[in-house]
């Protein structure tokens, strides 16, 4: 089979898990839409859009930890890492089909996201939408590795925020640029190199987290 | 399974010379900083602490980069050696980087007033660089010891040095540039005898983290064979 095919395959894998079991996806959905409502009053009456803008990012952040911090739970419950590694595959690609399905996911709860957002705290723009593609691709390339690390961990999903959210700041500073800047250009440039950068190193660096 | 390299003997007669070495420079750095190096006519006293600060941030940088060099050739050569020197850096790492966070603070506090600006780019990098390697500290010993811990130990320290100026870049774009730019694209903006005090401490800073990098190599090394004759024994 080819790599491509390979990566569908284990992507087809957690999506179907998904359908079945409907673990993750729901919750991070009322996730989400909680946050949201939490932050309609955690925000004092004449606050600025601006300030709401911040806080759509905080919300895409933490909802991607949940979702996250379940990526590997399966693998885990059930010992079938092992047997993946074993795999006649190259191992990169279990790293592309575990991003490529978390990323099916975020950008599901993101199509609620975002319209509840325009909902409740006014409108998104194109740049903001732009922002969030480019945001998701990089929080899924590198939150897919950092959950196999933080699953070899006695700790686990204690330990992922820590990993996660100073790796994170870049992609807030992007998004939250392209959101209020009067030239988002160069905030979604920025965040397009980030994905480029942290892609590659993830895709190369996968195969010595989960081998010994 | 041996954790001691070939050259541990000559290490430990290595060690106390190297600290003495680092124990004179940094005296020597402290006499230049405050009774050699003129007085900043823009800023007094309180600028004497540049040559402290930023050697010990370069130091920091070094720090970090030689555990993700070492994190490198672990997953390269697969040689445990390099598990440890690699934490070991890094451990150092993060001590030179809580101290550039603290001088930092005291510079600023001095120059304009607040212990923290977030318009200190130098300081916000530093920040985010501290969060990400106690994070380390946390994942590392949340791990079974072992090669999965290596290896995965080595992956982080390699994204740290991505992390750096993907962070650095992105502190730039959402911050404007306020930190004093001392050093410029037609050199240092110094006098000589500045330079020269500066260039002391960094030195002195540079070899004193050497010679706590390889004297807590030197311990945990002792550490880890103390414990593998224990275990022979029961």
């Amino acid at each position: 089979m080819s790599y491509l095919g390979d990566v569908a395959t284990l992507a087809r894998k957690d999506l179907r898990l998904e359908l079945r079991a409907r673990d993750t996806l729901p919750a991070m959905l009322l996730f989400v839409v909680s946050t949201l409502v939490v932050f309609h009053f955690a925000l004092p009456e004449g606050a600025d859009e601006v300030a709401a803008q911040g806080l759509l990012w905080v919300a895409l952040v933490f909802t991607a930890l949940l979702g996250l911090a379940r990526a590997w739970a399966p693998e885990r419950e059930s010992g079938a890492l092992e047997g993946l590694v074993l795999a006649p595959c190259d191992r990169s690609a279990i790293w592309l089909g575990k991003a490529a399905a978390v990323f099916a996911f975020l950008s599901s709860v993101e199509l609620v996201a975002l319209p509840a957002f325009a909902l409740f705290f006014g409108s998104v723009d194109a740049a903001t939408v732009a922002g969030v593609v480019l945001a998701s691709i990089g929080i899924c390339a590198v939150g897919t590795l950092l959950a196999a690390m933080a699953a070899a961990s006695r700790t686990r999903e204690l330990v992922l925020p820590l990993l996660f959210l100073p790796l994170a700041i870049p992609l807030v500073v992007g998004g939250v640029g392209a959101s209020v800047s009067s030239e988002p250009a160069r905030y979604l440039a920025f965040l397009a190199l980030y994905d480029a950068i942290f892609s590659i190193l993830c895709w190369a660096s996968f195969e010595y987290v989960v081998s010994e | 399974m041996s954790t001691s390299s070939p050259s541990s003997s000559t290490s430990k007669s290595a060690v106390p010379a190297l600290a003495a070495l680092a124990a004179a420079l940094v005296g020597i750095a402290i006499a230049f900083a405050f009774y050699v190096a003129p007085e900043d006519a823009d800023q007094g006293i309180s600028q004497r602490i540049f040559y402290f600060h930023v050697p010990i941030a370069l130091t920091a940088y070094a720090c970090f980069a030689w555990g993700a060099v070492k994190g490198l050739l672990l997953l390269w050569r697969k040689d445990e050696r390099y598990d440890l020197e690699s934490y070991v850096a890094i451990h150092q790492g993060t001590i030179f980087g809580s101290l550039t966070l603290l001088t930092g603070s005291i510079w600023a506090k001095a120059s304009w007033g607040h212990w923290w600006l977030w318009s200190e780019n130098q300081l916000v990098l530093f920040l985010v660089l501290f969060l990400f390697y106690s994070a380390y500290f946390m994942l590392r010993f949340s791990i079974e010891e072992g090669p999965r811990r290596a290896n995965i130990s080595a992956v982080y320290a390699l994204f740290g040095v991505v992390l750096i100026p993907v962070s650095f870049l992105a502190i730039r774009l959402a911050e404007n540039i306020i930190h004093p730019t001392v050093f410029t694209r037609d050199g240092p903006q110094m006098s000589g005898v500045m330079f020269l005090t500066f260039c002391i401490a960094w030195l002195a800073m540079s070899v004193l983290a050497y010679a706590l990098y390889r004297l807590e190599l030197l311990g945990k090394r002792l550490d880890s064979n103390l414990r593998e004759l224990r275990e022979l024994l029961t």
